[in-house]
């Protein structure tokens, strides 16, 4: 019975369409670059997860003001939206870096990277203003429980963004001086990812901390 | 983005060249390119209406942080579907996975956090001043 069972299958599978598509049996391994991607996605999604650990601080401690300023006070709308753009933006450009890139095209690479580390710069110098502005206020973490949730909470997408600048000048070297080999590639579609994932997160900044702290 | 899907699909069967590999056509760079840009549009129109939800009186004013944070869900959802290319092609499967075993433990984190200090607090004893 056991062999009529599998003959049946045997006899229905191939022709039902058979999955040619790799890392699903019958098309063989998936490609280098899918198990990179998967590898590194695994990473971001627990770095998703950190991040929302801190969320959830931010949100516990929101009220506990502590007679210090409130969201309302200290943040600025103007420079949201405009940290919120370059970011969108390096996004973008992020992506346009990586169809050069596929298309080993070194001049669009190298001047797409540039252009998203600039973006990415110039969204971290707002920041640091931000900050600065609030510490010689002496609105420093230290002054009450919203302002060490939210300075942990947007300091450490800002340190992500810093590490994202570093990764950026990496990747524009390694293009550069070793050209755009395979493994250089992987690389860079890593960078992408991160790059991505630290956007979506600005995303829920932008909207959950500031625009809610604004409007409350 | 159906056409990438399915150009990405197609170069996969031929060995280890998977999308944005030399393999991709001017038509592929033209869909890529398109992609990206719908994805920006979509963004910067769901970015502007939070800006606005967040300072406009037309809103019920304790609707607004609901109106914010779906306009904030509906963007990370473009982001995820132009830019980090989350797509329903067979490559894709385990990603989605990953991705949705991610979103239920960060569901799981807030809500059950939010959830359960709100009750501490209702539940404290009261301070004695």
């Amino acid at each position: 019975m056991n062999a009529a069972v599998l003959d049946h299958h045997e006899g229905e599978g191939p022709r039902r369409e058979p999955s040619t598509a790799p890392g699903h049996g019958t098309g063989g391994p998936a490609a280098k670059r899918i198990i990179v991607g998967y590898g590194f996605w695994v990473f971001l999604i627990s770095d998703i997860i950190m991040f929302s650990a801190f969320f959830c601080a931010y949100a516990i401690l929101a009220p506990a003001i502590a007679d210090g300023p409130a969201a309302r006070q200290i943040f600025d709308p103007n420079s949201v939206a405009v940290e919120t753009a370059c970011l969108l933006l390096s996004s973008f450009t992020c992506g346009m870096a990586s169809i050069a890139a596929s298309q080993r095209n070194q001049r669009w690479t190298q001047l797409a990277l540039l252009v998203t580390g600039l973006l990415g710069f110039t969204f971290l110098m707002l920041e640091v203003h931000e900050f600065t502005g609030l510490l010689l206020r002496d609105y420093g973490p230290t002054r009450s429980a919203f302002l060490s949730a939210f300075f942990t909470l947007v300091g450490c997408h800002g340190l992500h963004v810093t590490a994202g600048l570093l990764w950026l000048g990496t990747m524009m070297a390694q293009f550069y001086a070793k050209g755009f080999r395979r493994d250089i590639q992987h690389r860079y579609f890593c960078f992408s990812l991160f790059w991505h994932a630290l956007d979506i997160i600005w995303v829920a900044i932008f909207g959950l901390v500031y625009l809610v702290g604004l409007h409350l | 983005m159906s056409s990438r899907s399915n150009h990405d699909a197609a170069s996969n069967i031929h060995g280890d060249s998977a999308p944005g590999y030399e393999s991709e056509t001017p038509e592929g760079v033209r869909a890529a390119v398109r992609g990206y840009v719908i994805g920006l549009v979509l963004a910067s129109a769901l970015t502007a209406a939070s800006f606005w939800a967040s300072s406009t009186h037309l809103i019920y004013g304790p609707g607004v942080p609901i109106a914010l944070v779906v306009l904030a869900v509906a963007q990370m959802g473009i982001h995820l579907v132009f830019f980090l290319h989350i797509t329903t092609a067979p490559d894709n499967t385990n990603n989605v996975l990953a991705l949705a075993f991610g979103v239920l433990i960060v569901f799981v984190l807030i809500f059950g956090t939010v959830w359960a200090m709100a009750h501490m607090n209702a539940n404290m004893m009261p301070t004695m001043h």
